[in-house]
C-alpha cells in the first residue's frame, strides 16, 4: 500500500475505515497451519471462541473454514478441540498462492 | 447466557489483520467480551499491546467506535465520552443505547491508572472497565508491574545471583481494591472459562454505575510458554487457586466457580518459563511460600463469600 | 447591546461558561482558578446550564475528560493554572494532535518550585509547543470577550484545534472589573452548534481515534497541524470582525496603542499591557513619542504583522512575564527578535524579565523602560540584553 501525503490523509490521525486492518496478512507469519478433520468436528465452537485472530468462520452455527489469511498458527484451537479435529501441520508442506502470485 | 452457537451469529467486531503475538489472551478476552455485549460499544484503551498492536496506522482491527488516548487515562478518557453521552442524551440530541467499556492493560490500570480508575469508581460513571492482567509491561519489554506475581522473572526483576526470586513484593489485590470503592458489580474472570466470563460482561453491562472485571491475560512472549498452550495455562491458574473466579454484587461477594479439588501450585509454575528458577532445589522455600499465600487468599475471600474452605 | 455589570476574572470567565452552556466541563480546583469552577458549579447545581460537569480526580483526568467527551461529539470546556496545566501537558498535545476544539481558560500563575500561588506567564508559556492557540487577555472584559471567540476559533472547520485563553492570576482573575457582558441569545446565535464530523457516539460509521504512528505517518500528522495553525490567524481576525458587529468591540491579533508616530515601544502581554498603557498615555501628553504593542495570540505568532507595526520605531522593548532557562531572552523576546530578523532597519530589541511570582510592575518601572529605551535609541548601543525589572539584587 503506497504511503500518501500529509494533504491526502485524515486529519487528527483518525482512521475512518472500520476493521481495514482485514487488509494486512499476518497468515504470513504462520510455521504451522491448522488442518480441520470434517469427520472428527461437532461443531462445538469452541475454537472459535477461543480463537485470537478471529479466523475461524462459522457459517449457520457450523464451522465453515479457516481464515488462512490471518491465522497465524497459534495451535490454540488445536490443543483445545475437544475431538482433536483439528491438528498443526507445518506450513511449508502447502503451496501457498499470495497476493501478486509472489 | 446465549449458546456459543448463539453467539457466533454476532459480526466479528474484532477483525483478523491486528498484529497481537500468536496465543495472546488479550484478543481472545476482547472477542469473547464483545460476543457477550448486546448493545453498541464504544471502548476507550490504555496504551499498551492491545491498543498498539490493533492500531497501526492505516489499520484498525476495530470494528467499533474506539479511543486511544494515553497510558493512563482510559478510564477518565473514557468518563470524558461517556458525560458527553449523558449529556446529549439529557438534551435530547441523542437517543440510542450505547455501552461504553475501557480496557487496560495490569500497567495502565494497577498502576499508573490506578488513579483515574478510582476516580471513575467513585464519581460512579456508567462504564465497564476491564482490566486484562498479563501480569506486566508486556509491550514495553516485559518489565515487572504491580500485578506481577512474587516469584515471577521479568525483565526489572530478573533473577539474579544477589535476588534469587525474581520478584520479590507479593502482587497488589486489585479486585479487592475496586470492591473496596462499593462498585455494584465486580468481578473476576478467565477467558478459559468463558461461560463464566461471558455472564459476568452481561452483568456488569446490564448494571447501572461504575463495572470492573479482572480477566487474566496469558502472555506466551513474557509467560514463556508455547502459543498453543494460552488457554490450557488460564485454566491451570483457576484450578490451582491462583486466579479465583468470584463476583462481588453490591457488597456481596460469591466465587462463582470453584474446581473439585484444588491443584498444587507446582503444576502453574512448571507450566511457564517465567517460573522456571522457582523449581530449583534452593528455591524450595519460596515455592512453599508461594503456596502458603495462595491458600491464604483463598481463605479469605471463601470467608468474604460465606463458604467453607475446601479440605 | 448586553448589561454592564461589576465581576472579577473568574466569575466572568464562569459568566462566559454559562452562556456558552458546553456539553461537558472537566475540571479540578486549582488556585487562582478556583472561583470559575465554583461559580460555574452553582450553575450546575441550579440547573441552569446543560453542562454534564465531571469532577475529576486531577487535571490530567481533567484534559482526559475532555477529548473524550469532545471525540464524542460534545462541546467540552475546562480551566486551570500553572502545576495544573504542567499535569495536563502531556494530553495537551494529544488534544491538539487529536484536532479537538477543547476551550480552556487558563489563570496565569507561577508554575513551582518553590511552590507559588501567584501571577506569572510560566505556565500557559511552558504549553506553548503543545499546538494550542494561546490568547492572552489583558483585563476581565477580554476575558469574557477572548472565551466566547474561543469556541468559534476552536471549531472553524479548517482550524480545528483547542484553544486556551489566558488572563493573569489575582491581578484580573480575582479583580473586580466593570465588564459589558452580551445577552445569552446573542451567544448562543455567535457560537452556533458544535458538529464533529467523526464522533465515538456514531456508531454506525465507526471510527478509531488515537492509533500508533510509526515513522512512516508521524511526521504528516504533525504537518497537519502545522497548516491548521498557521490558517488560523485569519480566521481569528474573520471571528474578530463577526464579534465587533455583535459586541462594538474588536480584537486582531495584537493590541496596539499609539503606534502611530512610536518611536519607543514596549510589548507586554496580559495585564502589564493596561499599565504600561497609562503611561504611554501620560507620556504622550508631554509629546513623548512611545507607544505599545499589546500580544493578543501568542499562538500562532503574528510575526509578518508584528515586523509591519514596527517599522520605523527606533527601540523596542519586550516585557516578558516568564523565563526560558538557558535561553537568550524571554519567550516572547525570542519571537520578536525573530519576526525582525528580515528587515532591513529593525530596531534595537531588548528584553526585560518581571514580574515573576506574583511581583508587582509599577507604573515607575515603566517610566524607566522607557527612559531606557530612549538612551538605546540615540546612542545606538545596548548595554544589556537582558534586565530585570523589580528584583532585588
Amino acid at each position: 500500500m503506497k504511503e500518501k501525503g500529509w494533504k491526502d490523509i485524515p486529519w487528527g490521525g483518525l482512521i475512518l475505515e472500520e476493521g481495514n486492518a482485514e487488509e494486512y496478512k499476518t497468515g504470513s507469519w504462520r510455521t504451522y497451519r491448522p488442518v480441520w478433520d470434517e469427520k472428527k468436528c461437532t461443531h462445538c465452537l469452541l475454537c472459535w471462541v477461543y480463537c485470537p485472530d478471529s479466523s475461524i468462520i462459522v457459517e449457520e452455527e457450523k464451522f465453515k473454514q479457516f481464515d488462512y489469511d490471518h491465522c497465524k498458527g497459534c495451535g490454540i484451537c488445536s490443543t483445545q478441540c475437544p475431538t482433536k479435529a483439528i491438528h498443526m501441520v507445518e506450513e511449508g508442506k502447502f503451496v501457498i498462492k499470495t497476493e501478486g502470485g509472489k | 447466557m446465549p449458546s456459543l452457537k448463539v453467539l457466533s451469529r454476532k459480526k466479528e467486531l474484532l477483525t483478523g489483520g491486528h498484529r497481537l503475538c500468536a496465543g495472546c489472551g488479550a484478543s481472545i478476552i476482547v472477542r469473547q467480551v464483545l460476543m457477550a455485549a448486546e448493545d453498541p460499544v464504544v471502548m476507550s484503551s490504555a496504551t499498551g499491546c492491545l491498543e498498539v498492536a490493533t492500531t497501526i496506522y492505516p489499520f484498525t482491527a476495530w470494528r467499533i467506535p474506539w479511543i486511544h488516548c494515553a497510558f493512563e487515562n482510559s478510564a477518565s478518557t473514557l468518563s470524558g465520552v461517556e458525560a458527553a453521552y449523558r449529556s446529549l442524551k439529557r438534551q435530547g440530541k441523542i437517543d440510542r443505547t450505547i455501552k461504553f467499556i475501557a480496557f487496560g492493560g495490569d500497567g495502565g490500570t494497577y498502576d499508573i491508572g490506578l488513579q483515574a480508575l478510582s476516580g471513575v469508581l467513585e464519581r460512579g460513571h456508567n462504564l465497564l472497565y476491564i482490566c486484562y492482567d498479563n501480569q506486566a509491561y508486556m509491550n514495553t519489554g516485559i518489565q515487572r508491574s504491580s500485578a506481577t506475581p512474587e516469584g515471577a522473572a521479568t525483565t526489572t526483576s530478573p533473577v539474579g545471583k544477589a535476588i534469587p526470586e525474581g520478584k520479590q513484593r507479593p502482587r497488589k489485590d486489585l479486585t479487592r481494591i475496586v470492591a473496596a470503592h462499593d462498585s455494584p458489580y465486580v468481578a473476576q474472570a478467565n477467558p478459559a472459562y468463558y461461560n463464566d466470563l461471558i455472564k459476568k460482561v452481561q452483568k456488569a453491562l446490564s448494571t447501572e454505575g461504575p463495572t470492573f472485571i479482572n480477566i487474566l491475560s496469558p502472555c506466551p512472549r513474557g509467560w514463556r510458554h508455547d502459543p498453543s498452550l494460552s488457554i490450557q495455562i488460564a485454566k491451570l491458574a483457576v484450578l490451582t487457586g491462583v486466579w479465583p473466579l468470584y463476583e462481588v454484587e453490591k457488597g456481596q461477594y460469591r466465587v462463582t466457580y470453584r474446581p473439585k479439588k484444588r491443584h498444587p501450585l507446582r503444576e502453574w509454575l512448571e507450566s511457564q518459563g517465567r517460573f522456571r528458577h522457582l523449581l530449583r532445589p534452593e528455591n524450595k522455600g519460596i515455592m512453599e511460600r508461594l503456596g502458603k499465600q495462595v491458600e491464604e487468599k483463598e481463605k479469605s475471600l471463601l470467608a468474604l463469600a460465606g463458604e467453607e474452605t475446601s479440605a | 447591546m448586553g448589561r454592564i455589570v461589576g465581576l472579577t476574572g473568574d466569575e466572568a470567565t464562569a459568566e462566559a461558561m454559562r452562556q456558552i452552556n458546553p456539553d461537558v466541563v472537566a475540571a479540578y480546583p486549582i488556585t487562582p482558578q478556583t472561583e470559575t469552577v465554583q461559580r460555574f458549579s452553582e450553575f450546575v447545581a441550579d440547573g441552569i446550564v446543560a453542562t454534564e460537569m465531571v469532577r475529576v480526580e486531577s487535571e490530567h483526568s481533567a484534559m482526559s475528560a475532555c477529548v473524550g467527551a469532545a471525540a464524542a461529539g460534545a462541546r467540552a470546556m475546562t480551566a486551570t493554572s500553572a502545576n495544573g496545566l504542567a499535569l495536563m501537558w502531556e494530553i495537551c498535545y494529544i488534544a491538539a494532535s487529536y484536532r479537538l476544539p477543547v476551550i480552556m481558560a487558563v489563570v496565569n500563575r507561577a508554575l513551582s518550585g518553590p511552590i507559588n500561588i501567584h501571577c506569572d506567564h510560566s505556565d500557559s508559556m511552558g504549553a506553548r509547543d503543545a499546538g494550542w492557540i494561546q490568547i492572552y487577555s489583558e483585563n476581565c472584559q477580554e476575558a469574557y470577550d477572548n472565551l466566547i471567540q474561543a469556541v468559534r476559533i476552536a471549531e472553524e472547520e479548517k482550524v480545528r484545534l483547542p484553544v486556551m485563553v489566558t488572563f493573569d492570576g489575582f491581578i484580573i482573575s480575582h479583580a473586580m472589573e466593570r465588564v459589558e457582558i452580551l445577552e445569552d441569545d446573542e451567544v448562543s446565535q455567535f457560537i452556533g452548534k458544535y458538529k464533529n464530523a467523526y464522533s465515538l457516539l456514531d456508531v454506525d460509521s465507526p471510527v478509531t481515534y488515537g492509533p500508533l504512528d510509526l515513522y512512516d505517518y508521524y511526521f504528516e500528522h504533525k504537518r497537519q497541524q502545522i497548516e491548521a495553525i498557521e490558517i488560523s490567524p485569519e480566521v481569528i481576525q474573520k471571528i474578530g470582525r463577526e464579534f465587533k458587529d455583535l459586541s462594538g468591540r474588536y480584537y486582531d491579533l495584537m493590541g496596539n496603542c499609539h503606534l502611530e508616530g512610536a518611536e519607543l515601544v514596549i510589548v507586554a502581554a496580559g495585564s502589564t499591557a493596561g499599565t504600561v498603557k497609562s503611561v504611554v498615555d501620560e507620556l504622550r501628553e508631554k509629546g513623548e513619542k512611545v507607544g505599545l504593542l499589546k500580544i493578543r495570540t501568542f499562538r500562532p505568532f503574528p510575526a509578518k504583522q508584528i515586523a509591519e507595526v514596527l517599522r520605523g520605531v527606533r527601540a523596542v522593548a519586550v516585557l516578558d512575564r516568564s523565563v526560558s532557562f538557558g535561553a537568550q531572552g524571554g519567550p516572547i523576546f525570542l519571537e520578536i527578535r525573530s519576526a525582525l530578523f528580515d528587515e532591513i532597519k529593525p530596531p534595537a530589541v531588548v528584553n526585560y524579565i518581571y514580574g515573576l511570582g506574583g511581583r508587582d510592575i509599577g507604573v515607575d518601572e515603566i517610566k524607566r523602560v522607557y527612559k531606557n529605551l530612549e538612551r538605546i535609541a540615540h546612542t545606538k548601543k545596548v548595554d544589556e540584553l537582558v534586565g530585570y525589572l523589580g528584583l532585588r539584587e
